[in-house]
C-alpha cells in the first residue's frame, strides 16, 4: 500500500497557505495565533511524512520538538493577548502601533 | 482504500482550516480547529506514526486548545466581541491576500507535478514508540535538554508578561 508523496506535500502546503492567509487577513490577535498554529501543523505533517519515507524515526523526534515549541509559543502569545486586552480592552493588532515602548 | 481515507481526511482538514481562519466567532473557530487536529491525527496514523497521532490528539487537541479556550472564556464578551469582529474582518479586504496565497499554492503544485515524484510506502509498524524513545535518550538527548530549557523560559516569560502591574503615576492607561 503506497501513498503518493506529492499528495502529502500539496496537502501540507495547502494548510500552510491557509495559515499565511489567516495571518495576513485577520486583525484579531487570537486569530493570528490560531493561524500560526495551523502553519506549524502543516510543517509537522511534512516532518512525519519524511520520517515515513526515510528509514528511522528522526522526523517524529523533530515533531516532538515542534510540539514543545508550539506549547511555549502559545503560552507566551496568550500572555501577550491577556496583557493587551487588559490595557486596551480590544484585540485589534493595529492598536499595537501605538505602544511607544 | 488508503488513498480514499487520506483524501477524505485531507478535505475535512482543509475545509475546517478555512472555516477556522474566516469564522467571526472565536469559540466556533476553535471547535473547527479541534476537528482539523483530529483529521491530521488520522493522517499521521495512516502514515505509520501512531505515537505522533496520539500526541497530536493529547497535546494539540487537548492541552493547547484548552489554553486557547481558557483565554477566550476570559476575554470573550458575547455579542460585543462578535460585532467588533465584524468591524475588524471583511471579505472585501481579504480578497488580495487570498489571491496571493492561492498563487503561492498553485506555484508549488505546478512545481510538484511537473517533476517526478515517488510514493511513500505506508506500513504501520508497531515499535516506532520504542525507536523514538531510544533516539531521545541516545543521539538527541541534548535536544531534550534544550526543549526543557525552552519550556522553562516560556513559563517564566508568560508569568512575567501576564502579571498585572500597577500603572506608574501619570501614565495613561
Amino acid at each position: 500500500m503506497t501513498l503518493p508523496l506529492s499528495w502529502l506535500i500539496s496537502f501540507s502546503f495547502a494548510l500552510f497557505a491557509i495559515g499565511v492567509f489567516g495571518v495576513v487577513v485577520r486583525r484579531n490577535l487570537i486569530f493570528v495565533l490560531i493561524s500560526i498554529e495551523i502553519m506549524l501543523n502543516a510543517v509537522a505533517l511534512l516532518f512525519v511524512a519524511g520520517s515515513t519515507l526515510h528509514p528511522g524515526s528522526d522526523g517524529q523526534v523533530i515533531y516532538l520538538m515542534i510540539l514543545a515549541m508550539a506549547g511555549a509559543e502559545v503560552a507566551i502569545g496568550l500572555a501577550l493577548v491577556i496583557t493587551m486586552f487588559r490595557r486596551w480592552h480590544s484585540l485589534d493588532i493595529d492598536l499595537l502601533s501605538k505602544m511607544r515602548g | 482504500m488508503i488513498d480514499t481515507i487520506f483524501i477524505i481526511s485531507a478535505i475535512i482538514a482543509l475545509v475546517c482550516a478555512l472555516i477556522t481562519v474566516t469564522h467571526r466567532n472565536v469559540v466556533h473557530a476553535l471547535l473547527f480547529m479541534v476537528v482539523m487536529m483530529l483529521a491530521i491525527a488520522l493522517i499521521f496514523y495512516l502514515l505509520g506514526a501512531p505515537f505522533a497521532a496520539a500526541l497530536q490528539i493529547i497535546v494539540y487537541a487537548g492541552a493547547i486548545m484548552v489554553l486557547f479556550i481558557f483565554v477566550t472564556m476570559m476575554l470573550h464578551q458575547g455579542q460585543r466581541s462578535i460585532d467588533q469582529e465584524h468591524q475588524l474582518f471583511s471579505w472585501r479586504s481579504a480578497f488580495l491576500p487570498m489571491l496571493l496565497s492561492l498563487t503561492l499554492f498553485i506555484e508549488v503544485i505546478f512545481l510538484l507535478f511537473t517533476s517526478d515524484h515517488q510514493a511513500i510506502p505506508v506500513a504501520v509498524h508497531s515499535d516506532t514508540t520504542k525507536e523514538i524513545g531510544i533516539l531521545l535518550f541516545g543521539p538527541y538527548h541534548q535536544l531534550v535538554i534544550l526543549a526543557a530549557l525552552m519550556l522553562l523560559s516560556a513559563l517564566i516569560g508568560a508569568i512575567h508578561i501576564a502579571t498585572p502591574t500597577k500603572p506608574a503615576l501619570g501614565e495613561e492607561i
